[in-house]
């Protein structure tokens, strides 16, 4: 496949399986734009999760059975067993549905992973305490009690927390798995507003908890069932005049 | 179940549209009818329905609006809504056409005509008939009669020139004449742009099932 300088994940010809057979990608091949969002939806068990998994190899290697094909970040393929994968993890930030704050304060929460990498200089803590809450859209709300425990913030904020922590590791890529999904509107609106800023420094990979989402985020969107990509283009394509009767089914709710 | 709702409302919608449209059918056949018979009095009805023709406008407006913010529509479903929109839009324009004529025939008060209307009658005939096909298509998603009837609009094209060659004479043969050829000259311009618009109609109708917004011409502006 030809590497376009555009492209900052390539995956090419990629198949997974479980063990127990409940689900599988078949044959993917999607090129990741960087500096945008882009989406990956479609119904339960289509295999979004999994494949945002196998972004930052974090899918358990005894579930699954076989595994083929390519992704490449930057033309290095993450799936090679000599990848050092903690270095792949910082380099690829994950947040997930449900916000996990840590059970401390709102600034250790975000100093946590700089210091497990042994960075001790107060200064760079600081700033980077100050630039990712800013970058997820928190700062303003927590800068007067940083020293409050993290999970006395609203579920909100908790999971701009989250963000907030992924983005201090300064990571190339984030990976967010519905992550407003417990969120309300004016919550999830708050997010949604930092992904835009966000997209310009980093690139994005969002699995939304809603079509309406999907729509609202995308640059460009994947549509995924089961298991197979069924359609891959701009998003203010796909949900306007989506090329695959699947795609189009999906996306106006004649699904099920 | 929701997506049983949304069908529903989009149904209600469609019927509401069929009677729009008839309402302005009829009114721009009456409005030409009334000045043939040189009845003011039937022209006023005209001009009153027309009313009812921008409320009934305004009710659909609202409802569409309502379908969009409950339902979120996206793809089809979003073009169909979308394109609702541009049609009513269109079809009260074509209802201020039929309308225009009643105002004339009642400007010219008791006057007779300055010749018998022929052709005029037959545009309206045309138009009217073009815009029952193109609406039932609309509603329909039928391509296929969407992409036949805009080449219908040059009948009336063609019924425009003649009635304005004609007129012309009848000023050059007698400046006097001017007054009365212009009433008329009018009519016809409206029913010559009413049968324009449904070309948009049918243009709705193509966007809806392709998705590509595509101008369509008749074949001689083409």
């Amino acid at each position: 496949m030809e590497t376009n300088l555009n492209d900052k994940i390539v995956i090419e010809n990629f198949s997974l399986q479980y063990v127990d057979g409940t689900e599988s990608l078949r044959n993917i091949n999607l090129r990741i734009p960087r500096n945008a969002i882009t989406v990956i939806f479609g119904p339960a068990g289509g295999g979004k999760s999994t494949l945002l998994r196998c972004l930052n190899r974090l899918n358990d290697p005894a579930d699954v059975k076989t595994m083929n094909g390519r992704i490449l970040i930057e033309n290095e393929n993450i799936l090679d067993p000599k990848t050092d994968i903690i270095r792949l993890r910082r380099k690829v930030g994950m947040v997930f549905a449900r916000p996990v704050v840590l059970p401390m304060s709102i600034r250790s929460n975000i100093t946590y992973g700089l210091e497990v990498m042994g960075e001790k200089r107060r200064s760079k803590l600081n700033e980077a305490v100050e630039r990712s809450l800013k970058q997820a859209a928190l700062w303003e709300e927590v800068r007067a009690r940083l020293d409050e425990p993290g999970v006395a913030l609203s579920g909100g904020q908790q999971q701009r927390l989250c963000l907030a922590r992924s983005l201090a590791l300064e990571p190339e890529i984030i990976l967010l798995d519905e992550p407003t999904s417990g969120l309300d509107p004016i919550s999830t609106g708050k997010v949604e507003a930092s992904l835009q800023e966000l997209k310009k420094t980093y690139t994005i990979i969002l699995v939304p908890h809603s079509v309406q989402q999907a729509a609202r985020t995308a640059d460009f969107a994947a549509f995924f069932l089961q298991g197979e990509l069924v359609e891959f283009s701009e998003g203010k394509t796909l949900f306007t005049a989506p090329s695959d009767k699947r795609t189009e089914d999906y996306v106006t709710g004649r699904f099920g | 179940m929701l997506r049983k709702t949304f069908e529903t409302e989009i149904q209600q919608l469609k019927d509401e549209i069929i009677l729009l449209g008839s309402l302005v059918e009829q009114n721009l056949l009456d409005s030409v009818d009334a000045m043939k018979k040189r009845d003011t009095a039937a022209s006023q009805r005209v001009i009153a329905l027309d009313k009812q023709i921008n409320d009934k406008r305004f009710a659909l407006e609202n409802q569409v609006m309502i379908v969009i913010a409950t339902q979120q529509p996206m793809a089809h479903d979003l073009r169909l809504l979308a394109s609702i929109f541009e049609v009513i839009s269109e079809l009260e324009r074509m209802g201020d056409y039929a309308k225009g004529i009643g105002v004339i025939n009642v400007r010219m008060g008791g006057e007779d005509l300055l010749k018998p209307l022929v052709d005029i009658p037959h545009m309206a005939q045309i138009a009217a008939d073009m815009l029952h096909r193109a609406l039932l298509a609309f509603v329909n998603e039928d391509i296929e009669t969407a992409q036949r009837i805009p080449a219908e609009d040059d009948q009336v094209d063609n019924l425009y020139n003649q009635v304005y060659r004609e007129l012309m004479t009848y000023i050059v043969a007698d400046p006097q004449n001017i007054e009365r050829a212009n009433w008329l000259l009018w009519v016809a311009h409206n029913l010559e742009r009413f049968a324009d618009r449904v070309t948009n109609i049918c243009e709705r109708t193509i966007f809806i099932a392709t998705g590509n917004l595509l101008e369509i011409n008749s074949s001689k502006d083409g």
